[in-house]
């Protein structure tokens, strides 16, 4: 049991912080950013890039990664979501949008890396064994303890910051926040440069414990849209309980579920069908949006 | 020479290259070839190696003056289609080859497209070399489809039975992926390793491809405690995740897999917790590969900058087309033709080392000859590089 909850806690906070910035992009604009797990798995390529070709340390990688992404938030925010917003009123052109970016980042990110699954090498050696109840190796526990400080970190930018609180008016109510003299262009590509470094870093953390490859975009971004329906879309507090809920449910459906054959995400999908029938907005979205 | 006077010359220096170089290519008739496999997606590796072999041979052809069939000089164009691992996809793909009038595919790479595209294949006459596994694609009255590796049950009870003579080992445990081609190969493995006399000790439990932790995944499998654990049709992107979780949970026991592999990714997402992983591989290994297969690896590298050991099995098809419309030149455009030269046909192996041949085989697997004969070595990883256990022969 020690074993299952220490991996669904693991788990629960990398997914935790993959859907902190898809949960934001949402909260902010109201687009359905189906390209965050791309972003995802192009902020792991650039730290392996910095890393293992360049030869940089870890922490460089990371730090590239989440300037990058971040960069690249902004410029997909201006040149591409802010022009199809501002000229459709109609939800489903920024989400063909979106599915058109993470397409093209596909493509590029094949151009660019490869089809290779990348990893780097091993940032702490040695495995926590804990009477063999608890069995896990330290740069897991590392990395998971890192995601918990960067969702920590997060949450107080949003709570005790200038921008922070700026964004949240946003999130709450656009034509208020406007009113009261909040630059919305401004606010938005912030907030998603901050959504896509958010991806981005996760990549750049999961590099060094399992590795990144092309395809890991497109689940990624599935995965985290379970999390924020389960959460509630556009609550941040929404998106980290989903992540730790949804990680809780693998790490114990893998365990206990194993000897029926891959059911879990079965159970999970079934689980997640009844509860949004009862509970459409999430456990900590409302019912107006 | 004054400046008009060398305007003038260059000028009709470039006028004349352009007009050489276009008799050149008007020389050679071209012999397309096309490739309907996943280039995208989680299982891009497996049909990008397909296409970049196929890329990197069809060069080498056309630099040195083309493929000689029945005494002329075709230059080898591939035609590639991304069926995205969707046998809706792949039979899009298939067709398109047909309305270009291909008549010689290598793909798909897995058992639902392979199975999808059948019908669209034998009835536009194109044979097509698939990397998937259902016996009745090669068994009549299926008669277009040639495997083009070795399959996992055929070289799964050869490692059994070489790891319970050498390593004495007596229980196993299987892991597939949760899709069609892993789970058809955990089943046929398992059913192998019970006839061999071994203790399956764990054939349930399945992961989805795109997992980013497996600790929870291996751990009811490790407490089995196998002497083998087999991770069935692995992709490369899974091999080393799955090998470092189950070091990392203390596990000490051998794994292995049927599918071929890549030391450089084992290298990178594993490290020295892969050493002794063994996997099937081709031919490259220093000694097996002959100076061409050293060739062809340069010239992979120095066109895609980074070989791929998956093409060491992946480089055979391509060749086996060609030397078999060699062998019989109303095969080119004639499948019926190919399929009859099939039966006789051999050649030398350029890429191994010996005396190693080309033929087709199959007999004993499909009652007829329907799958290349490429060797079916088995490697062991060991410091970022495949060392070969040993080499045997399908049929």
């Amino acid at each position: 049991m020690e074993q299952i909850i220490a991996n669904g806690l693991y788990l629960g906070a990398q997914y935790a912080l993959i859907a902190l910035g898809l949960t934001l992009i949402f909260s902010l604009m109201n687009v359905l950013n189906f390209a965050h797990g791309q972003m995802f798995v192009f902020g792991g390529f650039v730290t392996y890039t910095v890393v293992a070709k360049a030869g940089l340390p870890f922490v460089v990688g990371l730090v590239a990664s989440a300037v990058i992404l971040a960069a690249m938030g902004a410029v997909a925010e201006v040149f591409l979501f802010r022009p199809v917003i501002k000229r459709s009123k109609r939800d489903e052109s920024t989400m063909l949008l979106a599915a058109g970016v993470a397409f093209f980042l596909d493509a590029v990110i094949l151009l660019l890396f490869g089809e290779k699954q990348r990893g780097v090498p091993k940032i702490l050696n040695g495995v926590f064994n804990w009477d063999m109840r608890i069995i896990m190796p330290y740069d897991r526990i590392f990395i998971g303890f890192l995601a918990v400080a960067l969702i920590v970190a997060f949450i107080a930018f949003m709570q005790y910051s200038r921008t922070g609180r700026a964004m949240r008016a946003l999130a709450q109510d656009r034509t208020a926040a406007q009113l009261m003299g909040v630059d919305v262009d401004r606010y938005s590509m912030i907030g998603f440069a901050l959504g896509a470094m958010l991806a981005g870093l996760v990549g750049g953390l999961l590099v060094a414990v399992t590795g990144i490859n092309l395809g890991m975009g497109g689940p990624t971004s599935v995965k985290a849209f379970m999390m924020i329906m389960i959460g509630g879309a556009g609550v941040i507090s929404g998106a980290i309980a989903g992540g730790f809920i949804l990680g809780m449910m693998e790490s114990v459906g893998l365990t206990l579920l194993s000897a029926y054959g891959d059911i879990t995400y079965l159970v999970i999908f079934a689980s997640l069908m009844v509860f949004l029938a009862f509970r459409p907005q999430g456990l900590m979205g409302k019912p107006w949006g | 020479m004054n400046r008009r006077t060398l305007l003038k010359s260059s000028a009709l220096a470039a006028v004349a290259s352009f007009a050489l170089l276009g008799t050149a290519f008007a020389e050679n008739p071209v012999l397309k070839i096309g490739f309907v496999g996943v280039t995208s997606g989680p299982a891009a590796a497996w049909g990008t190696s397909n296409q970049r072999s196929m890329e990197t041979r069809a060069d080498w052809i056309n630099e040195t003056g083309g493929y000689d069939i029945g005494g002329t000089k075709y230059n080898i164009e591939i035609v590639p289609f991304d069926d995205q691992k969707d046998p809706k996809r792949a039979i899009a793909g298939m067709e398109q080859m047909a309305q270009a009038g291909i008549h010689y595919v290598v793909g798909p790479n897995v058992d639902d497209g392979a199975a999808a595209v059948r019908p669209v294949a034998e009835q536009n006459g194109i044979m097509y070399f698939p990397y998937a596994f259902p016996k009745e694609l090669y068994t009549a009255p299926a008669s277009n489809a040639v495997l083009g590796m070795v399959a996992n049950y055929q070289s799964g009870p050869a490692i059994y039975k070489y790891l319970m003579e050498k390593n004495g080992i007596k229980k196993v445990a299987f892991v597939a992926a949760n899709e069609s081609d892993p789970l058809s190969q955990r089943d046929s493995g398992s059913a192998a390793a019970k006839a061999l006399g071994l203790e399956v000790v764990s054939d349930t439990v399945t992961y989805q491809v795109d997992t980013t932790d497996f600790t929870p995944v291996l751990t009811p499998v490790i407490q089995a405690a196998p002497d083998l654990l087999v991770l069935s049709g692995v992709s490369p992107a899974n091999a080393p995740q799955l090998i470092r979780s189950a070091r990392e949970m203390g596990y000490t026991g051998l794994i292995s897999t049927e599918t071929a592999q890549d030391a450089a990714v084992l290298q990178e997402g594993a490290g020295e917790l892969a050493n002794g992983f063994i996997s099937v591989g081709g031919a490259s290994t220093p000694e097996l590969a002959s100076d061409m297969m050293k060739e062809f690896v340069t010239r992979y590298t120095a066109k895609f900058g980074e070989y791929n050991d998956e093409s060491n099995t992946k480089v055979y098809a391509l060749e086996y087309i060609l030397a078999t419309i060699a062998a019989d030149p109303a095969a080119i455009d004639n499948v019926d033709a190919f399929k009859a030269k099939m039966d006789t046909f051999s050649a030398p192996n350029p890429y191994m080392k010996g005396d190693a041949v080309m033929q087709y085989v199959g007999t004993t697997s499909f009652g007829q000859k329907r799958q290349v004969s490429v060797p079916l070595v088995v490697n062991e990883f060991k410091d970022g590089a495949f060392q070969t256990m040993f080499v045997a022969q399908v049929d």
